[in-house]
């Protein structure tokens, strides 16, 4: 196949070939070594807080259950009987000392360790002495400061060294709380008939901010009778690995801690109050930073993670190349008052979401790029070239470096596997 | 003055009108259903009585975020919805419950079905009314949809008002 990417910085362009968007045999490539081989977030450690608290999760096209073991452990478990292949736990979430799959009674420990099956003098003694009929579990897994992810590919880098630069941003959303973030019940299911790429493309574009939104700014102006201008500006900043940031002003309110004229005077004083502790905990630069700055994080491949009006991490799967399943979190600080955090959720709903006043017109935005790539014959190539001109280290976060770091990265994995033969799943 | 008595037929009608009024796209009069301390929510999927300090809501409005609702899917900007998608709402099952209630509850089935460039997306659930007496009409306090669904797919958004 042609390339994925042309990337000329002598001419300031940068271009992505269309076929990236609609190919089956790139979405085979990139299951063999993206969604195998990266690090994917499963889940924030919040969601299962007591020994015996389980959650469904499907990441990476595995059915996985993401559990607190009774020692203490959190594992992601194969949701698939080691028997004849069922799955396991049918329940999206709840608490359990024991996983039993119906089919043949086989019944596991919430570690995965087998404790019991009918007809056991069937089976010779010692059965599962090397523990192969155990539930398995994912080996790797690891945590950055509440964020847990899986990695498939046992010889992976650690998850740190995969975050590299990305921890500076992850930490500035989680210096927020001196307690740590809890995620939200009421996780976000939905889907975009569009390829998933887009998604990660679109969660760290501020370009296409006004004219997607405008009926979002529009609301903000009425709401602000000081706000004559929507200003949008920050930097754009590559962070390695394929990950990338935007850090930037903006006119919402945040709740922690910039305030806006649809909340009250306490609020005021509330939030006054958070940026003196900020200030006091990590002085007054990182406290301007962690209380007036927004941050659209994208750790490749998929998890992106806004700290924005509200703090949303969402996950995303393609499960063909035009149709991707998302999942969309909300974090918030430990032991926020309940007035704060309705105030907070008000504001992530007015913009974020299915059911948002912003979302859903990006949801449009992709499905329209996706309908209309069926002019790839005649119309092969996405530009991406906004801000080259500046020189790569001086992006705007209205420029596009955020997408052609993503690419780069994107393009070395993908064209070195276009040379070598995969397995189709 | 004399009040009229409401009949079941009234809560009925009310319910019909305020399908057809969404069905035709005129939302400035949907909001005007409302009282002025109406709500309208929908509570995550599988969490009916979810709360919402706790739990993420997919709607969660008062009288003037359903008011902006109203106001932005009018807008050409709103760009999920133009060109506006063509929707048939059917309330079924409707149950009311006191009449001589100062607040009269209804609860029915509803199916909504969407459909934008040739694919049709289809909403089911339940809907939670409180109806009141407001001057001489009826109005909406509360309405609140239970989404009888497993998850947001392949619809993927609520960019209509269900």
């Amino acid at each position: 196949m042609e390339r994925i990417i042309q990337d000329n910085v002598e001419k300031s362009e940068f271009l992505v070939n269309r076929r990236v968007f609609t190919d089956k045999e790139i979405l085979a490539r990139e299951r063999a070594e993206i969604f195998n081989k990266c690090w994917l977030f499963i889940g924030h450690v919040t969601e299962i807080p007591e020994a015996g608290d389980y959650k469904r999760k499907k990441v990476g096209g595995r059915n996985l259950l993401f559990v607190h073991s009774q020692d203490g452990e959190i594992r992601a478990l194969f949701n698939t009987c080691p028997h004849r292949g069922a799955l396991v736990c049918r329940e999206d979430s709840g608490n359990s000392r024991v996983f039993r799959c119906f089919y043949h009674a086989w019944s596991f420990k919430n570690d995965g360790e087998l404790v019991g099956m009918p007809g056991k003098d069937g089976f010779p003694e010692g059965f599962n002495d090397e523990g192969t009929k155990n539930m398995k579990a994912v080996n790797r897994l690891e945590n950055y400061r509440g964020f847990m992810f899986v990695n498939f590919d046992e010889n992976a880098i650690s998850l740190e060294e995969y975050l590299g630069n990305a921890k500076e941003y992850i930490d500035l959303v989680v210096d927020q709380s001196e307690y740590g973030m809890e995620a939200l019940g009421g996780v976000q299911q939905y889907s975009v008939r569009a390829n998933w790429k887009l998604l990660a493309e679109n969660s760290v574009d501020l370009y296409h901010g006004m004219p997607t939104h405008k009926t979002y700014f529009d609301i903000k102006q009425a709401q602000d009778p000081n706000l004559k201008r929507v200003r949008l500006e920050g930097k754009g900043i590559n962070l390695g690995n394929g990950h990338s940031v935007i850090e930037y002003v903006a006119p919402w309110g945040r709740p922690v801690a910039q305030w806006t004229p649809i909340w009250d005077e306490e609020f005021k004083n509330d939030m006054e109050k958070m940026k003196e502790k900020l200030a006091e905990r990590f002085g007054e630069e990182r406290a301007n930073r962690i209380a007036n700055y927004n941050r659209n994080i994208v750790i490749f491949p998929n998890l992106v993670i806004n700290d924005i009006m509200a703090v949303t991490a969402r996950t995303f799967y393609p499960s063909s190349p035009g149709y991707m399943e998302v999942q969309g979190y909300s974090l918030a600080p430990k032991g926020e008052s309940d007035k704060h955090r309705l105030a907070r959720n008000n504001n992530f709903l007015e913009f974020l979401g299915p059911g948002g006043f912003a979302t859903p017109d990006d949801n449009e935005a992709l499905e329209l790029c996706q309908e209309a790539y069926n002019n790839n014959g005649e119309m092969q190539w996405n530009d991406i070239s906004k801000g080259m001109v500046r020189g790569e280290g001086n992006a705007l976060a209205t420029d596009e470096l955020q997408m052609r770091s993503f690419w780069r990265h994107y393009n070395s994995i993908i064209a070195a596997s276009l040379n070598k033969e995969v397995a189709h799943q | 003055m004399t009040v009229k008595t409401i009949e079941r037929q009234d809560i009925v009608d009310f319910l019909y009108t305020e399908a057809k009024i969404l069905d035709e796209w005129k939302l400035n009069d949907w909001a005007a259903l409302f009282t002025d301390d109406g709500t309208y929510i929908v509570p995550p999927i599988g969490e009916p009585e979810a709360i919402p300090t706790k739990s993420l809501f997919y709607i969660h409005d008062n009288r003037s975020r359903l008011q902006e609702r109203a106001e932005r899917l009018l807008k050409k900007e709103a760009h999920v919805e133009y060109p506006h998608s063509t929707t048939t709402r059917n309330y079924h099952n409707i149950l009311v419950g006191d009449l001589n209630s100062d607040v009269i509850t209804v609860e029915c089935n509803f199916t909504t079905h969407r459909t934008k460039r040739e694919v049709v997306d289809t909403f089911i659930g339940k809907i939670k009314y409180e109806i009141v007496r407001d001057n001489d009409r009826l109005a909406i306090q509360r309405k609140k949809v239970v989404l009888n669904l497993d998850s947001l797919r392949p619809h993927g958004k609520i960019s209509l008002i269900l």
